[in-house]
Parts: C-alpha cells; sequence; structure tokens
C-alpha cells in the first residue's frame, strides 16, 4: 500500500474567484482503490476542489498530479480515464435512458463490438432496465442518481469523483449506492465522492473536512473521532434550555447540542475532568443535571475541527 | 384583491433584473439609438450610383454627350466600357454591370427620324430597383448643346408636342418583370438567417444553463468534434429548407432557373455553414439562452436592412454599402439571384463566394478558439 503511487497528489491547490478565495492551499494525498471522502458544508469548497481535480478549473496556486497526470497541463490526458458525476443531474432530460448512455458510449469510444452489451450490464447493474426506454426527465431522484452513475462509470474509469451524489435520494436507496461504491473500490476504483451527511463520511476509508475552503482535518473516520481533540459529554437535565444557557457561557464549552432532553456538549480539554466542570457550571446557575463522557462521534470531528479554524482565521 | 404594494415588488424586482442583466440595459438604450442613427442615414428609396457600362458604337459628338449626361444624373456610375453589345451583355450577366447603355451605330440617323428611340439601356431585371431607376433615365434628353452644339434639328419639333424617349430600356433575365423572381432567390437567404443563426445560436449556452456542458467538457471530447458536431445537423436542415424554399418557387411562382442547380447548392451550402457559424460564435459568447436570442435578434435587423433585401442596396451611402459588404446575406442575396436569374457561373460567382466562407471560417475559428473546455 505504501509503495503504490497515489491517485491524487495536490499541494497547497488555491482556488479564487475574485476577492473570494473558495479552495485555501489544499494538501490531499489519495490511495488508489479507496473511498475518500470530502466532508463539508455548503461553500467549503468541495465542489470547487473536485473540479480542479477533474481539469475543468485552473487552480490559482499549488499543484495537482491526478493518475500522474499534471494538471491543468495534462487535463486531456486524464479525461479517459476518469468518471464525473456533478452535483447537478447533467445527462440530456429529453433524451431516453438509454439513448443517454449510448451517446456516452461513442463520446468515449467504448469498443462497437462490446458497446451494447455494455451498456446492458449498466442497465440491469443499476437497476434500470425497465425504464430504459423512459425519458430521463422523467425519472425519479432516485433512478436520476442511478443513471448519472451508471453514466459515470460507464467506461469504467480508474478514479471517479462523485459530488454529493445523495442529496436528492432516499435513505434506502443511498445504502444501495454506498454498496455499490465499495464493490467498486474493491474491484481497483479509486472513489473521491463529497457529501455534508455524517453517516457517509463514517462510511469512507479517508476523509478530509472542509471549512471555507481549508482543510480542517483528514484521517480514517475512526483516528479522526479518536484524536477529537475536545472531550464529549451528554448532560442529562430537567431543565435542557436553561442549561443549554448556563454552559453556552462557559468559556471552555465549544457546542452545545439538543438531543430531546439531553444535551451533547463538546469542551475543550485540560484543567478538572470535563464532567466536574460542566456540573460546576450547572450547579452555579441553579439547573440540575448529570453530566457522563460519550464516545465522540463524526458530528463532533466536524463540530471540534470547523470551530478551531474559526479561530485561526478572522 | 389587487394589492399596489404587490405590484410595486413585481415592477422593483423586473428593474432589478433589467440592472443585472447587461446585455438588456444595454439594449433598452443603445438599440433605438444605434439603429436610428444607422438605418435613419443608410436607407434610401431613391437609388444612385448603379454600376453601369457603357458601348458607344455611333462615337459622335452627340453620343458622347448623351453618355456623359446619363453619368451626371448621378443614377449609374460608368465603371466599365465595351466595344459592342456582345460584350456589354456579358458584362451583364457576370453582374459587373446593372445597367448598360448601348449607343448603336445608327444613332444619329435614329434621331432624324424620330421614329423609335434613339438608344438602349440593358436593364438587369433581377433586380427590380434598377428597373425603378431605369424608368428616370429613359426619358433623358439628346441635348446637343452641351458643348457648343445647337438643338437637335427636326427633333425639336417633333419633341413639341409629346415627351420622346431617348432610350428603349431592354429588360434582361426578368422580361416580365415579376417580383416574385426577385424575392424568392433572396428568401431563402432571409429565411436561412432566420432559422439557422437561432438553432445554433443556443446550441453551446443551452447545454451550460442546462447543466450538461459540465458533464460532456469532462469527456474526452474534443472542441473542433463539437463544434463539427453542432454544424453538421443543422447544415442538413439548411439544405432542406433550400430544397423546399426552391421547390415551392418553381410550383407557384414559376421561378426560372437560369444557373445550374449544382451552383445554387454550393452557394447555399457555404452560406448555410456561415450563418451557423455566426450562431455558434454568439453561442460562445452568451452566458445564457436569454442572450443568445438577444443577439441573434439584433443581427437580424441589419441583415434584413443592409443587404439589399428589402432596401436598393445601391442607394445606401459609400459606408453603410460597406457595412453592407461584411454581411453574410448581401453576399448569398447576389449568387442567389445570380444563379436563379442571370444563369450566373461560378467564375462569377467567385467574388462573392469568397466572402461568405472567409466570414464563416473566421467566425468558426473564433468560436473554437473561444470555447475552453474548461468552467473558469
Amino acid at each position: 500500500m505504501v509503495s503504490e503511487r497515489p491517485a491524487i497528489l495536490a499541494r497547497g491547490l488555491t482556488r479564487r474567484f475574485g476577492s473570494l478565495t473558495a479552495v485555501d492551499g489544499i494538501d490531499l494525498d489519495v490511495a488508489p482503490s479507496r473511498v475518500y471522502g470530502f466532508l463539508g458544508p455548503n461553500g467549503s469548497g468541495k465542489t470547487t476542489t473536485i473540479r480542479m481535480l477533474c481539469g475543468l478549473l485552473r487552480p490559482s496556486a499549488g499543484t495537482a498530479t491526478v493518475l500522474g497526470h499534471e494538471l491543468p497541463r495534462d487535463a486531456e490526458k486524464l479525461r479517459p480515464r476518469i468518471g464525473y458525476m456533478t452535483q447537478r443531474f447533467s445527462l440530456y432530460e429529453d433524451l431516453s435512458v438509454r439513448s443517454n448512455l449510448e451517446f456516452l458510449a461513442e463520446v468515449q469510444q467504448i469498443a462497437s463490438a462490446t458497446r451494447d452489451e455494455r451498456i446492458a450490464a449498466q442497465l440491469a447493474g443499476f437497476g434500470l432496465f425497465e425504464c430504459s426506454a423512459q425519458i430521463a426527465g422523467t425519472l425519479s431522484g432516485g433512478q436520476k442518481q442511478r443513471l448519472a452513475l451508471a453514466a459515470a462509470t460507464l467506461h469504467d474509469p480508474e478514479l471517479l469523483f462523485l459530488d454529493e451524489p445523495t442529496s436528492a435520494v432516499d435513505p434506502r436507496s443511498r445504502r444501495d449506492f454506498w454498496e455499490f461504491l465499495f464493490q467498486l473500490a474493491d474491484a481497483g476504483t479509486t472513489i473521491l465522492v463529497s457529501t455534508h451527511f455524517m453517516d457517509e463520511a463514517e462510511r469512507c476509508h479517508h476523509l478530509a473536512i472542509l471549512d471555507r475552503g481549508v482543510m480542517a482535518a483528514v484521517g480514517t473516520p475512526r483516528d479522526l473521532m479518536a484524536g477529537v481533540g475536545a472531550a464529549v459529554l451528554e448532560v442529562e437535565t430537567r431543565d435542557p434550555r436553561r442549561a443549554h444557557a448556563a454552559l453556552e457561557r462557559l468559556s471552555s464549552v465549544r457546542s452545545v447540542a439538543q438531543l430531546g432532553t439531553r444535551l451533547h456538549v463538546l469542551l475543550e480539554p485540560g484543567g478538572d475532568a470535563p464532567e466536574r466542570r460542566v456540573e460546576r457550571a450547572l450547579d452555579a446557575a441553579g439547573v440540575e443535571g448529570r453530566a457522563r463522557p460519550v464516545p465522540a462521534t463524526l458530528e463532533d470531528v466536524f463540530v471540534a475541527a470547523t470551530r478551531e479554524s474559526e479561530e485561526v482565521s478572522p | 384583491m389587487i394589492a399596489r404594494r404587490r405590484i410595486a415588488a413585481l415592477v422593483r424586482k423586473e428593474f432589478q433584473h433589467i440592472r443585472r442583466d447587461r446585455l438588456t440595459s444595454g439594449m433598452v438604450g443603445g438599440l433605438p439609438l444605434v439603429m436610428t442613427i444607422l438605418f435613419g442615414f443608410a436607407i434610401n428609396q431613391d437609388v444612385r450610383h448603379l454600376p453601369a457600362g457603357y458601348a458607344d458604337l455611333a462615337n459622335t459628338q452627340r453620343s458622347r454627350a448623351l453618355v456623359a449626361d446619363a453619368r451626371a444624373t448621378q443614377v449609374i456610375d460608368i465603371v466599365e466600357r465595351a466595344a459592342n453589345a456582345a460584350e456589354l451583355e456579358r458584362l451583364l450577366v457576370a453582374g459587373d454591370i446593372s445597367v448598360g447603355i448601348l449607343v448603336p451605330r445608327d444613332f444619329e440617323r435614329r434621331i432624324q427620324d424620330g421614329d423609335r428611340p434613339p438608344a438602349q439601356l440593358l436593364a438587369n431585371g433581377s433586380d427590380p430597383v434598377v428597373l425603378g431607376a431605369m424608368r428616370g433615365l429613359e426619358r433623358l434628353p439628346v441635348r446637343g448643346a452641351m458643348r457648343g452644339l445647337g438643338p437637335v434639328p427636326g427633333l425639336g419639333a417633333r419633341l413639341s408636342g409629346k415627351p420622346r424617349q431617348t432610350f428603349e430600356t431592354r429588360v434582361y433575365f426578368n422580361p416580365e418583370r415579376r417580383t416574385a423572381f426577385f424575392i424568392v432567390p433572396a428568401l431563402m437567404g432571409v429565411i436561412l438567417t432566420l432559422t439557422l443563426v437561432l438553432f445554433t445560436s443556443v446550441a453551446i449556452v443551452r447545454e451550460r444553463e442546462q447543466g450538461n456542458l459540465e458533464l460532456l467538457i469532462t469527456t474526452p471530447i474534443q472542441t473542433p468534434e463539437l463544434m463539427l458536431g453542432k454544424l453538421i445537423p443543422y447544415m442538413l436542415i439548411g439544405f432542406l429548407q433550400i430544397t423546399l424554399i426552391l421547390g415551392l418557387g418553381v410550383l407557384l411562382f414559376d421561378l426560372p432557373m437560369h444557373g445550374s442547380l449544382a451552383d445554387l447548392y454550393l452557394c447555399a451550402g457555404v452560406y448555410i455553414f456561415t450563418v451557423l457559424a455566426l450562431g455558434l460564435l454568439f453561442s460562445t459568447v452568451a452566458r445564457t439562452q436569454f442572450q443568445a436570442f438577444q443577439m441573434a435578434f439584433m443581427s437580424f435587423l441589419p441583415q434584413i436592412l443592409l443587404s439589399g433585401f428589402m432596401f436598393p442596396f445601391d442607394g445606401m451611402p459609400g459606408w453603410a454599402r460597406a457595412i453592407g459588404e461584411v454581411i453574410p446575406l448581401t453576399h448569398f442575396l447576389r449568387t442567389a439571384r445570380g444563379v436563379v436569374l442571370r444563369g450566373a457561373g461560378l467564375p462569377d460567382l467567385w467574388k462573392d463566394l469568397w466572402p461568405l466562407a472567409l466570414f464563416g471560417c473566421a467566425a468558426l475559428l473564433i468560436a473554437t478558439l473561444r470555447f475552453q473546455k474548461r468552467l473558469d
């Protein structure tokens, strides 16, 4: 694994639009045959980064080498080897499912002898066989997503970019979708997928958390959760609203989120035991409550990482 | 309930849209300003400076004076001198001249006899404007007085009763003076322009607007492939339209076909290509389909007004004719009328074909260079 050449290698990747810096000095090392996730809110630079790595946008600064091709110089050589599923449905809504795939098969120059076979396999594999004559614009959200993925993988790309592929899809379809991604990765495809769903991010082999164009944290989801760099507590209380207000005033508290009658609290490490500090603060405010440490979730990692960067960049 | 507040909000919002769209806000003031000044000065129903040639077979003082007088009217400009009638006809067929003045050898005797017009005008009947102008020239008096010659003896007496014709006009190419003959070949050009520019001007910008372009440019597709792929279907549609118009012209209007059909399709092919390339150029400039439509429509007005389709090309001042020369439709109208009505062949058509081809190639080249397989 160590000796293998990374599928994507980027250093100091930066993209500015006028005075706005959408992506700010990102370093990336994406290993082959892995599912690599970009987790971040809207506007964190996920799409811009993916577009730079596809050769659709030129970086303002920094370098990117994708599958051994230096970008943006060798973007054309890269194109036959990648698949890209755009955030917005980008197939032809006025063509049938089959016509869309036929068009892309020709554009990708799939051998004529195997073309129809390949299309049939994709239609069957993505559960689109019954609607192959249907006009793409009339498909449901889940069907459109499957068609888009079928199109992006039609030419068997070595590297697949997926930009928020599951945003318009129900949970059941999302699970099937991820099953398929792992099949692809097992078969050797490298996958870079962006998402703002925590549960999806947790499934990735490797994860980068993006926040306002900056890489806030990077690692495997497990390592990220273990090294969250904050104490995570759950507070049980009769009066969550007042407890919430009391804890917000505490300077070492990074975030408080209410989950029904419980509060999920992130605390700066250091000093007294965290549960002691929380209970003291609650006592002082005259609120009854008990705190106990819980394992960090990816959301905690996300909140902790993005809050830190807030302090760094004014 | 009609709420004034809601209407006011809509009005305000609409103005905000207009202000955001620079092309539209430019059209609000710029279009009337430019178009009024441009076309106001350019369009003139009085025809002047028709290119003319003459063959003076009599070559007397009076015949030379007649040619000079015809020139002095400014209706014609003498650009060619022919040795005989046949050469004059050839110049007319080639399209080098619109009018030929033929002074026959027996010019002086005809004046004396006075029973028929002493000279002839050879007029290009494929252009009704020319025919209109000829009506004015026909009665140009033969003046012997110009260079100290006395009045023509005998003629004055005969003239005293009714005005007499100096020229007898022979109409070439369209002897029945039918307007349809003149209009139908021109309609080919106008219809092609109106439909084809719109097709290609939205071709690329539609993919951009609907989000297909981001996928398309991530594939190995090459820019020239994309451009040709967008041109070819509409080339075929253009040929279909030409065939349809021509068929209707022949069936309904007895349109003559003096030239070769192959030449006509060649000219049409070059023109179709040019128009489509212009549309593609719009498509790479426009950000939205709406803008592409605006550009296409703005290009229609000068094409129809300055090409010689609606108003006489020869009636425009020099600068407006210069603008007309860079308009593709101007050249296509000349070739189409040339082939259909005058039976012009390739050597004659060439002078209008190369500017067309040049325009088309330049537009396609700029469109190809402008189009980037990138989003920035």
